[in-house]
């Protein structure tokens, strides 16, 4: 069953045609990733099944609701939740406050007034927290100040951060970029366990090709804003058409 | 206690004992000194370095927690002080009354003007505040003449309504004076001079009601502070972008925060009409606005106790500089050679005192955002960590006291 469907999806910046007749399907608990050459539109993609654009034509549905039309918070009440391709975290806020805040969305739901009480004094969010935080290796660092971290421990604590809400779907926009080999073994590592161990939908876009044949079950090619084929890894590896696509890119 | 850790409990009780015996340690030097025109503890100032500690601790709320900075606060306070103003005159002249109606009022119009002012963040929503405060300040002027007495401003008189003069133990309305206001009928304005030799410690009424106030409002902000909501309010000031897509939703925090800063702000202007019952639309003027800012900026954005510290430092210089004068000034520097050389000291400071004060702060406020750009807590700060490693040091010599 999918649990994202897009249809003729456009999306143009002034004359760029970022996205041309988009359309995807992604199935329920699979991993797909989304490849193409640098601009091809697939962080436009994203943007656009979060909320944080609209498209010009055609519909988004998540779980047979359409999305679009929605403000990025109620999408991601949905069940859509978002890793950015630099990481996005509460640099002015420790570890562990980070860790709570999707706790207290996820408990709460979009707004609660909860302003008399300390925030130690909400006993399972904390539990929570640290129980996510011990997921994914980071409680020894749960009092640092989220900014000075490597930015490998900052995608990691927002991978982390997605996973405490318990999404459905959970969207990664190239989270190996910038890594050392090592931190993107780990990565993929983490992402395997998140697969295996949870009742979760994983759409990654990644240039490197080690972590997408590593994880992928399904492969969208996206070239100058339409997809070029879907299929399984192993026909995506020998298809002419992918090869040109990326050495057209190369060639310019 | 009071459901604080330690370290707040110790500051909440340091803030009380600062305001309980600053009538004391404000007026350290002795009568007819050379110094006393620095004595800062009399009834007048001590009230405004309390009242505009609640604006200011009521403002640190939405700036140092969202970075919202807005330049339109002025419009709440002075709403807060017409409010408590037709209270006195309508309902009663016990304060109780009045500054609970400032706070409902002020509540009311933040309301409004933070509803339609958080559709922008940045540069934009400080120029959406500021506008919608210089439109209050203009109808204040104009069309809401009949509310707000317009240029004159308002004031109580003996021939007001008031409804129950009798309320709560009413007031001193007796033998045909204009009544003060005041609370169990005791009047904010009755003092009591405590004389010990050289020095005249003076205690007031109304400032140790302001002063209570104070503590009330700073305990409320500690509590936002530490709680769920002052984190979230402290994550949109970190990544607005990054909230949103955790599935929460900003706007109802930040008008939350805005309309509470607005009640401190109401709370403030209600106070300053019950200690000296007249208000004009000044109050409502953007520099009023833009001093608020500049308290909270000096004191330290974002600390629970640098915005009072600002307000205090602020209201001192304002009133102690502006009471310097040549003769004053004259006199300090008669142990100059006269002529040229004592007249060019008395010229370069009169150039920040008297009418000019706002020269002296500006300086003060440079001075601190250069060298000190956590504000003047971080002062505090760095001396209170000297003091404590000095100690730890001496025991580390000693080698015998496990360290703590
Ligand atoms: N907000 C915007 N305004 C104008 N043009 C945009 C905007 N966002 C993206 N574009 C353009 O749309 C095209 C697709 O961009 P997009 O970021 O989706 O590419 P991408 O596939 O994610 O590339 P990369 O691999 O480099 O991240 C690019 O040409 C980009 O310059
Ligand atoms: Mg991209």
């Amino acid at each position: 069953m999918s649990i994202l469907e897009v249809k003729g999806v456009n999306k143009r910046f002034g004359g760029l045609q970022a996205l041309g007749d988009v359309n995807l399907s992604v199935q329920e608990k699979t991993v797909h990733a989304i490849i193409g050459p640098n601009g091809a539109g697939k962080s436009t993609l994203l943007n656009c099944l979060v909320g944080k654009l609209i498209p010009d034509t055609g519909s988004v549905m998540f779980d047979g609701q359409s999305v679009l039309g929605r403000t990025p918070f109620e999408i991601n009440q949905m069940g859509i939740s978002r890793v950015f391709q630099t990481p996005e975290i509460f640099g002015d806020l420790t570890v562990m406050e980070n860790m709570m805040i999707p706790c207290f969305a996820k408990r709460d739901g979009s707004f609660e007034m909860n302003a008399w009480g300390s925030v130690g004094s909400q006993k399972d969010i904390v539990e929570h927290a640290e129980e996510v935080l011990e997921d994914m290796n980071m409680a020894d660092k749960r009092n640092m100040m989220a900014s000075s971290m490597s930015r490998g421990d900052k995608r990691r604590l927002e991978i982390g951060m997605c996973l405490a809400q318990e999404p459905r779907l959970l969207l990664l926009d190239e989270p190996t970029a910038g890594m050392a080999r090592a931190d993107t073994n780990n990565t993929i590592d983490l992402l395997k366990e998140i697969k295996d161990t949870r009742d979760i939908t994983i759409a990654i876009i990644e240039h490197d090709m080690h972590v997408v044949f590593s994880l992928a079950e399904r492969i969208t090619v996206l070239a100058q804003g339409t997809p070029l084929v879907e299929d399984v890894p192993d026909n995506i590896k020998g298809n002419p058409k992918v090869r040109e696509a990326y050495l057209g890119e190369a060639q310019v | 206690m009071f459901g604080l850790n330690g370290k707040d409990t110790l500051l909440l009780v340091a803030v009380a004992l600062l305001v309980a015996f600053a009538p004391i340690l404000m007026n350290p030097f002795p009568q007819g000194s050379a110094l006393e025109i620095f004595n800062g503890g009399y009834p007048a100032l001590m009230q405004r370095f309390v009242i505009f500690g609640i604006f200011a601790v009521g403002f640190n709320i939405l700036f140092g927690l969202t970075g919202y900075l807005s330049f339109g606060h002025a419009a709440f306070l002075g709403a807060g002080s017409y409010a408590a103003m037709w209270m006195m005159k309508l309902l009663t002249i016990n304060v109780i009354p009045a500054l609970i109606f400032s706070v409902i009022i002020a509540g009311i119009i933040s309301l409004a003007i933070g509803y339609v002012s958080l559709r922008r963040s940045g540069i934009y929503f400080s120029i959406l505040t500021l506008a919608f405060a210089q439109m209050a300040f203009q109808l204040a002027q104009s069309v809401l003449q009949p509310i707000t007495g317009g240029e004159t401003g308002l004031q109580t008189n003996l021939n007001d309504p008031r409804i129950l003069p009798q309320f709560l133990g009413g007031g001193s309305n007796v033998d045909g004076n204009i009544p003060k206001p005041s609370l169990f009928g005791l009047e904010m304005s009755s003092t009591y001079d405590l004389v010990m030799g050289p020095w005249t410690f003076v205690f007031n009424w109304g400032y140790y009601i302001s002063g209570l106030m104070l503590l009330i409002a700073l305990y409320i902000s500690i509590r936002i502070f530490r709680s769920p909501f002052g984190m979230m309010l402290r994550s949109i000031k970190s990544n607005q972008q990054r909230l949103n897509y955790t599935g929460l939703n900003s706007r109802p925090y930040m008008l939350t925060a805005f309309v509470i800063s607005g009640m401190y702000a109401g709370l403030a202007g209600g106070l300053l009409v019950a200690m000296d019952p007249q208000v004009g639309t000044e109050r409502m003027q953007w520099t009023a606005s833009g001093e608020v800012v500049l308290m909270t900026i000096l004191g330290g954005v974002g600390t629970l106790i640098g915005p009072i510290l600002g307000a205090s430092v602020i209201k001192y210089i304002e009133d102690i500089f502006s009471k310097f004068n040549d003769t004053v000034l004259n006199i300090w520097f008669d142990f100059l050679p006269d002529g040229i050389v004592q007249d060019g000291f008395v010229w370069a400071i009169s150039l920040f005192t008297g009418k000019q004060w706002h020269l002296a702060s500006g300086v003060i406020f440079m001075l601190v955002i250069i060298f000190l750009p956590g504000g003047l807590v971080s002062l505090t700060k760095s001396i209170g960590d000297r003091v404590r490693r000095k100690p730890a040091r001496d025991a580390n010599d000693a080698s015998t006291t496990p360290a703590e």
